[in-house]
């Protein structure tokens, strides 16, 4: 790590503990964006390195919200009666049961997914190209439409999340869900870049570019495949059981297993990035939250026509992302070398 | 008596899925895209009918009228947005269509409103085996169409000049093209044919079921699963997995209830995947 780079993250270190201060007004925004960028990152973990696009992980997205509001709830009251009063509260949290509950809740909503996206991945990523893409498709609504009929999670009504206890100051809420989203997104930030350094990453890569010739190579492409993919669901699932916690109401398919939002949000942010760059999938997220954000309300009902005609319109003629376009207009600065004369000719010829 | 009805209806609504996955196989076989926005053009279709019902016309016109306006339809989502990702990576044509369903489901939703809505035909009902299977006459009306579409659709392309071209595309698109087959008119007229397709099939459930502007990605799953069951260019194993298919449904709408229905067919969907990439990871083969 050399010095620029220091002082880079040091700055966005900051800037990031001292956002909710600054911005009061958009301290459930930041965190929705921390949120997404972890999606993002993660969602490149597969997608972009090791090139299985996965509509799927929405799966692990909405299993870990599930899982973290229930164990929440489960934890200190029976969870059906829980579901049945809905809105009107007759249990309270005190905020030791809250904290405690959303500590040991995140945690079953990391370490289940993983272990579920253990499971059934060497089933799922034998499949190759747009079988895997359609397949994870169908997994992700499957879940939705499933866990839209089991009552004890509130079936078709929702399930409203523990409301956050009173501990004095109005502001916490917000706070707290901000620095929460804030840790997860730099441990995953922390976690994504060391996996880039090592061997495991150029594993991925091969597998990528050609699975046949990295399994003649020697590689055991199905353990690294699994192992990428549990990473993905790790970080997704910690990003539900906050996003949860966030909205305070969970539905199976508008919110939790919502495959036409964010399904698709974290493929698009990753490639309005850049598709397998580190940079790429946080730069993309930032992007299109402030696009959404800025532009979203302009549009008044006409949002998903607006996200259609988005995709559409970067997918085909933007399929590189903002890091792509970058690399080919300043080579120099990702490391490659340029032959001077190249350039001249290429300058020429436009 | 129940497995009766059950088997009778699921027969009758396989063979309008088999009419869907006769497009997808089609295009899928010839541009090797795989159209996600399948379903909302048959959704379109539905909803053409269903004005032609509220105008006072009888919805069963919609057979004619409907393919006719989503051939257009069709050959101007080519125009637009397909022709510019036929020869990319699959995922990036998935992704597109992805986005125009988005597009379609939202724009179907202002258009003509978030209800379920059915064009009634008035044809009647059947009743076999003393008064205990009860079968709407539409659903068998709507059966027939989409067998005499089908056939006249295989005549088509083993008879015409343009069926020729398309079959020669989908074998080599590059031969075909050192031919003198124009191949981007091919394209476009596959794509305008799979539309129609479409239309046809919607028009025919806005008559014998109900049409809702989200309604859409099942039939888009079903139509893949049949394909995939069937394989491309396998018109009798089309047929006849649309039929196992809708047969499955209704039984799975029985048994565990209609809540699951949706659910149980994108199951479907993910145990016939991972089954198949086992029974190939035995040859050390995997799908493509």
């Amino acid at each position: 790590m050399n010095k620029k780079n220091l002082i880079l993250y040091i700055g966005i270190l900051i800037f990031g503990v001292a956002a909710p201060f600054i911005f009061p007004a958009f301290k459930v925004q930041l965190s929705i964006l921390c949120v997404l960028i972890v999606l993002a990152t993660t969602w490149n973990i597969q997608g972009g390195e090791m090139g299985y696009n996965s509509f799927g992980n929405i799966l692990f997205y909405g299993l870990g919200m599930y899982l973290c509001a229930s164990v929440q709830v489960g934890m200190f009251f029976p969870l059906a009666e829980w579901t049945e009063s809905g809105g009107e509260k007759t249990f309270v949290h005190t905020p030791a049961q809250f904290f405690q509950g959303m500590a040991v809740g995140l945690i079953v909503a990391a370490v289940v997914p993983t272990i579920v996206a253990g499971l059934i991945g060497y089933s799922i990523l034998g499949l190759r190209g747009h079988y895997f893409a359609i397949c994870t498709l169908g997994l992700g609504v499957a879940a939705g439409e499933i866990s839209g009929g089991i009552e004890i999670i509130g079936a078709g009504q929702g399930f409203t999340t523990p409301p956050f206890p009173d501990v004095g100051s109005l502001e916490s809420r917000g706070e707290f869900f901000y620095f929460l989203s804030f840790f997860v997104l730099i441990l995953t930030f922390i976690a994504v870049r060391g996996i880039y350094t090592t061997r495991f990453k150029l594993i991925l890569n091969a597998i990528r570019d050609n699975e046949d010739k990295a399994e003649a190579m020697g590689i055991q492409t199905m353990k690294y495949k699994i192992v990428g993919w549990m990473i993905s669901a790790f970080f997704c699932g910690l990003a539900g059981g906050i996003m949860g916690g966030l909205v305070g109401y969970i539905d199976s398919t508008d919110v939790a297993f919502d495959g036409r939002e964010m399904g698709v949000f974290m493929v698009l942010m990753a490639i309005l990035g850049g598709k397998g760059t580190l940079w790429g999938p946080i730069i993309g997220a930032t992007v299109f939250h402030i696009f959404k954000e800025g532009f979203w309300t302009f549009f008044l009902g006409w949002q998903y026509v607006a996200l259609g005609v988005l995709i559409v319109v970067i997918v085909i003629y933007f399929p590189e992302g903002i890091m792509g376009w970058l690399r080919e207009k300043y080579p120099e600065r990702f490391g490659e070398v340029v032959d001077e004369k190249d350039r001249k000719a290429q300058v020429e010829l436009k | 008596m129940i497995s009766v009805q059950a088997c009778l209806d699921g027969i009758l609504l396989g063979i309008l899925f088999a009419l869907i996955a006769y497009g997808m196989a089609l295009q899928w076989g010839v541009m090797n895209i795989i159209n996600i926005a399948q379903g909302d053009l048959v959704i379109l279709g539905g909803y053409i009918a269903y004005f032609m019902y509220l105008y006072g016309i009888h919805p069963a016109w919609g057979v004619i009228v409907s393919p006719i306006i989503m051939f257009f339809v069709g050959i101007a989502i080519y125009k637009l947005v397909i022709n510019k990702v036929v020869d990319r990576d699959l995922f990036i044509s998935i992704l597109a269509t992805f986005g125009i369903s988005i597009l379609f489901m939202q724009l179907m939703n202002f258009a003509f409103g978030a209800d379920v809505v059915l064009a009634n035909s008035d044809y009647g009902t059947t009743m076999l085996f003393n008064n205990n299977v009860v079968l709407p006459n539409s659903k068998i009306f709507s059966a027939f169409i989409s067998i005499v579409f089908a056939i006249c659709l295989v005549i088509y392309m083993k008879k015409s000049k343009l069926g020729r071209a398309i079959r020669a595309t989908a074998q080599n698109a590059r031969a075909a093209k050192i031919l003198g087959v124009d191949t981007e008119k091919v394209y476009a007229a596959t794509f305008g044919i799979n539309a129609a397709l479409c239309g046809v099939a919607g028009a025919l459930i806005s008559i014998t079921f109900t049409i809702h502007p989200y309604m859409g990605l099942p039939y888009t799953i079903r139509s893949f699963m049949i394909v995939i069951i069937a394989g491309l260019g396998n018109l009798p194993g089309v047929a006849m997995s649309g039929m196992g298919l809708g047969v499955f449904e209704e039984f799975a709408d029985y048994i565990l209830g209609t809540e699951f229905r949706i659910g149980s067919v994108f199951l479907l969907l993910v145990l016939i995947l991972v089954y198949r990439r086992f029974k190939l990871s035995r040859k050390r083969e995997y799908l493509k």
